[in-house]
């Protein structure tokens, strides 16, 4: 036997909510990931004890790809319009963020530019790849695989930034005909992009990364 | 159904590797080695101490919310917002789903969180669990992660600095009590309530 060995094995469960440690007494059900096992309720908390998260591989493709068709439209259509007495400016993500380059702060729009662009994308990449990766039961570069999930459950929420920013400043520039700042559609995707992706990743199961193998390390 | 297993093992939720539980000097953390998560870290903040900053933190996050965040000048016109203030003007500007998702990551959640772990921690102080506990704990798993007031601190800034090309900026009380929280949040980022499992249940008043 492994001198790491792994729950599932050994014939226990530990609850993904409150933590404890149980003896699996179910049985075999399928390990795939894919499969709805019969839960037993945790002792503990209540909530339903499994092995693994329940279909984790098709949630987190549909939850993902949902996610990526919306993203699609929210760099498309422009996310926030600034009105004033002469001028009608409808910006995009990524126009708000060459602005805020240029007449702003750079610091800032790098910031900007890594939560509204290279965090989502990264999401994608990410999950895409640990999906397919655990899929096959991919025995290439476990630990940093591991590690890229951990990266994508820890930054995930904050590409909210930008969509905090269009409202923050929806609030603000109230200055009737003199100034205005509206919301326009693709704030409105986007932020839905941002649940989606984080219940996406919610979704998956970074225990399926170690599965599937029968030697270990 | 069998709970027989010794409650002294921790699983890695990250790769199902299971470990003897051993106690931790102050500050140590443990580490999966197989994955090289954290397993757990010592926690030094005993229940009196973490009810204190939830308290904190509730007082705060009320200035946040009743302060006005910014005020922004043009040609000696003021404006100014508070968080539902903004909240209601997505609302009316057709953003309903922003304006929904706003209430519920800075507001709504946030305040569930504090309630509940205010809630936890007040009878966790005298050493029991807290009426309805399992429920809340629970409750408290799922609402965790869509608590997003320190992003919204980001966004504040963010806007300050695109508003400033245009307007006059004025930062309000708001702005700074948000600022604590994201202080608040932070040092509460390290701690993990499941040692609160262990307390003992509520004995029945005769």
């Amino acid at each position: 036997m492994s001198p790491l060995p792994r729950a599932i094995d050994i014939g226990l469960i530990s609850c993904r909510v409150c933590g404890l440690v149980c003896r699996n007494v179910a049985g075999d059900a399928q390990l795939d990931g894919d499969g709805i096992d019969d839960a037993m309720a945790c002792p503990r908390c209540g909530s339903a004890l499994r092995r693994r998260k329940s279909a984790s591989l098709s949630r987190t493709w549909a939850l993902l790809i949902a996610g990526f068709l919306l993203y699609i439209p929210a760099n498309v259509l422009p996310i926030m319009r600034t009105a004033s007495l002469n001028d009608i400016d409808d910006n995009t993500i990524i126009s708000g963020v060459v602005e805020l380059w240029q007449k702003g702060s750079p610091w800032l729009a790098l910031i900007v530019f890594g939560a509204s662009i290279v965090v989502p994308m990264l999401k994608f990449g990410v999950l895409a790849l640990l999906a397919v990766s655990s899929q096959r039961h991919s025995r290439w570069a476990l630990v940093q695989r591991a590690k890229l999930y951990r990266l994508v459950e820890l930054v995930g929420y904050w590409s909210m930034l930008d969509v905090f920013v269009v409202s923050l400043l929806t609030g603000l520039v109230r200055f009737n005909v003199l100034s205005r700042v509206e919301p326009l559609p693709g704030v409105i995707f986007f932020g839905l992009t941002v649940v989606l992706t984080m219940l996406a990743s919610m979704s998956f199961d970074p225990r399926l990364i170690w599965d599937g193998r029968d030697t270990d390390d | 159904m069998d709970t027989g297993a010794p409650p002294q093992l921790i699983v890695c939720e990250y790769c199902d590797t299971v470990y003897r539980r051993r106690p931790l000097a102050r500050g140590e953390v443990a580490e999966c080695p197989r994955c090289l998560c954290e397993l757990e870290r010592h926690q030094w903040l005993n229940p009196a101490m973490l009810l204190a900053l939830v308290v904190t933190a509730m007082l705060v996050f009320l200035q946040a919310n009743i302060w006005p965040i910014v005020t922004l000048g043009l040609n000696g016109q003021y404006s100014s917002v508070t968080l539902w203030g903004m909240i209601l003007t997505m609302w009316r500007e057709h953003a309903q789903v922003v304006s929904v998702l706003a209430a519920a990551t800075l507001f709504f959640f946030p305040l569930a969180k504090m309630a509940l772990l205010g809630w936890l921690l007040w009878f966790a102080r005298l050493g029991v669990r807290a009426p309805g506990f399992a429920r809340f704990m629970v409750l408290l798993h799922y609402v965790n992660p869509w608590t997003m007031s320190e992003v919204f601190v980001l966004g504040a800034l963010v806007s300050i600095v695109k508003a400033h090309v245009y307007f006059d900026v004025v930062p309000d009380p708001g702005i700074y009590a948000y600022a604590a929280l994201t202080v608040l949040i932070t040092l509460f980022s390290g701690v993990d309530l499941r040692d609160l499992w262990d307390l003992p249940e509520r004995e029945e008043v005769p």
